[in-house]
């Protein structure tokens, strides 16, 4: 493997009153790799993502090392990470509603990143805008340039999202709960999406999630996260196969048990599709 | 979540239609005040020294809204005192959104000790009866219409900061500004694309009504002797010298008086529909 995009190392955050939100996380993510982040609300998936782009809420620190693109992103300035932000990885978020500017039309969200990294202007920033658009398969791309987020389905601004992310070409796509919002006809046609994206473009991916299901559609390679502990880091089919961690044999033995019930209830339906194990209760 | 937005969309169709109803009212109501006031720059019935008429004449064909105790024209009064009043509003307004919305933005984004201490100095000038704190701006700089506005506008500014400071905080907290810095927005691009364009319904409601406040404040100090000095014919100056004769010569009283309240509650309608049309959530959906 080639110098990894991102190669976390021993990475700590602590909160104001010392808890620790993420201990000694490790985690290297090469170039065109694919790797799942799975663990339970609360267990520090999202605060990865968040120390990585180096946007940790006010009142947290964080010790160890990250490596964005060779760039060291603790403790850096926040000038240094504007650059890697967008250009080297990006985020879509689980709640697109909440994700985009209430105020602000999609097109016009979508054209701020492309006219920063693309350096576009005018005609050729719409072009980019629609192209941009019909590359996240939306049919409509005119209509949907002009809508608020408000106005359009859940689905639609999670494509809208996820080209938001891909409008500066990062290297490394990071998706935290990405289809938890939709549902779950949605979901598939959003992962399906998401697969393509990030074959089509060479980019890494990590996903992050509480449905084992949902990871092991998309990646190679998974960590399990409980409590801020990495317990399991393996292949995917090792974790199905032989989970080492009790809690890890643990989501993968529900995960099952629904797939043989789904099965054995639906299966001249929906055979193969990504089954749903838990409620939507995730937080950000 | 389409469910939920159509709820909202039925809720505020008939709420809008209300709405637009109270910003019709308004816009009329600030309208003729407009209207006087542009007006008198070019025409008005008498001029404002003019004191021929009789003292105190009802309202009749020569003098429209009768005379004061000088002899001079009531009506004339009225229309300059419609252009001081809208000035005073427009320049206190003015100053007290740059002045409040810089220093709330700065306070919303800064470390925690400057937060703190800017947040203290607000309440601290809040606190401050804004009158007052005009009169000792007014006092220190000697009255005049300009220290009226500059004294009211900075005694405004910091209720729109503090506005300012707790709006711009909750939108700092919403998941599309970490989206955009994920994008890689710069703060100024955040302040300037995300920031202001979402604490504006809000803010620019609160300045509308500020507006309202500005000119009453302006009348007050005129009422106290404090605000722009004669022959300025300012609307509290209007009241204040009719004072004494409110029994005999109502008109004195009521015309400055119904102007004053036909601005004031015909801005606040307009703020309310402000709201609606700097906020796309709340319109229509097509």
């Amino acid at each position: 493997m080639s110098t990894p995009i991102l190669d976390i190392e021993a990475l700590t955050v602590t909160a104001d009153d010392g808890r620790r939100l993420l201990d000694r996380i490790t985690l290297a993510v090469g170039p065109g790799e694919r790797v799942g982040m799975i663990g339970e609300s609360g267990s520090g998936k999202s605060m990865t993502a968040l120390a990585v782009m180096g946007l940790l809420p006010p009142g947290m620190t964080a010790t160890g090392s990250i490596l964005l693109g060779g760039t060291q992103v603790v403790a850096a300035a926040e000038r240094d990470l504007v650059s890697l932000r967008g250009r080297v990885a990006s985020v879509v978020f689980q709640e697109p509603l909440t994700a985009l500017d209430p105020l602000m039309r999609l097109g016009h969200q979508l054209a701020i990143p492309l006219r920063r990294h693309q350096n576009l202007r005018g005609s050729a920033l719409t072009e980019a805008v629609l192209r941009g658009l019909r590359e996240v398969q939306i049919s409509d791309p005119d209509r949907i340039a002009r809508a608020y987020p408000h106005e359009v389905s859940g689905g639609q601004r999670q494509r809208v999202a996820i080209a938001m992310a891909l409008a500066c070409a990062p290297e490394l796509l990071i998706a935290d709960e990405p289809t938890t919002a939709l549902d779950v006809t949605v979901q598939s046609e959003v992962l399906a999406l998401l697969d393509t994206l990030v074959s089509d473009r060479g980019m890494a991916l990590l996903f992050i999630s509480h449905d084992l299901a949902v990871v092991s559609a998309v990646t190679e390679r998974v960590l399990v996260l409980r409590s801020g502990v990495v317990v399991e880091a393996a292949p995917l089919t090792d974790i199905l196969r032989t989970p080492d961690d009790p809690y890890t044999a643990e989501l993968v033995a529900s995960a099952r048990a629904l797939d043989a019930v789904l099965d054995s209830v639906a299966r001249p339906t929906a055979p193969g599709q990504p089954a749903q194990t838990t409620p939507e209760e995730d937080s950000p | 979540m389409s469910a939920l937005t159509e709820a909202q969309i039925d809720v505020s169709t008939p709420r809008r239609r209300t709405r637009s109803i109270t910003l019709r009212i308004g816009a009329v109501l600030v309208g003729i005040i407009v209207i006087l006031a542009i007006v008198s720059l070019f025409w008005v019935p008498f001029d404002p020294a003019d004191t021929s008429g009789g003292r105190l004449e009802g309202p009749g064909s020569e003098h429209w809204l009768g005379t004061d105790k000088l002899g001079r024209d009531l009506a004339t009064q009225i229309m300059i005192g419609a252009r001081i009043a809208l000035t005073v509003g427009l320049g206190a307004v003015a100053i007290s959104a740059v002045l409040g919305i810089a220093i709330g933005l700065v306070a919303a984004f800064a470390v925690s000790w400057v937060d703190d201490t800017i947040s203290a100095g607000l309440d601290i000038l809040i606190a401050f009866p804004t009158l007052l704190l005009a009169m000792l701006i007014v006092a220190a700089q000697g009255a005049s219409l300009g220290s009226a506005i500059l004294s009211i506008g900075i005694a405004m500014s910091a209720i729109v900061a503090r506005l300012t400071r707790v709006v711009a905080k909750r939108v700092l907290a919403q998941q599309y500004i970490t989206a955009a810095r994920t994008s890689g927005t710069s703060w100024w691009g955040i302040v300037w694309r995300h920031v202001l364009p979402n604490i504006w319904p809000t803010v620019s409601v609160s300045l509308a009504l500020h507006f309202g406040l500005a000119v009453l404040a302006e009348s007050s100090l005129s009422y106290l002797g404090l605000g722009a000095p004669p022959p300025n014919a300012s609307w509290g100056r209007l009241l204040q010298e009719a004072q004494g004769t409110v029994l005999t010569a109502p008109v004195g009283a009521l015309a400055p008086g119904i102007a004053l309240v036909m601005l004031v509650l015909g801005v606040n309608f307009i703020a309310d529909g402000l709201r609606d049309i700097a906020d796309p959530t709340r319109r229509r959906s097509r």
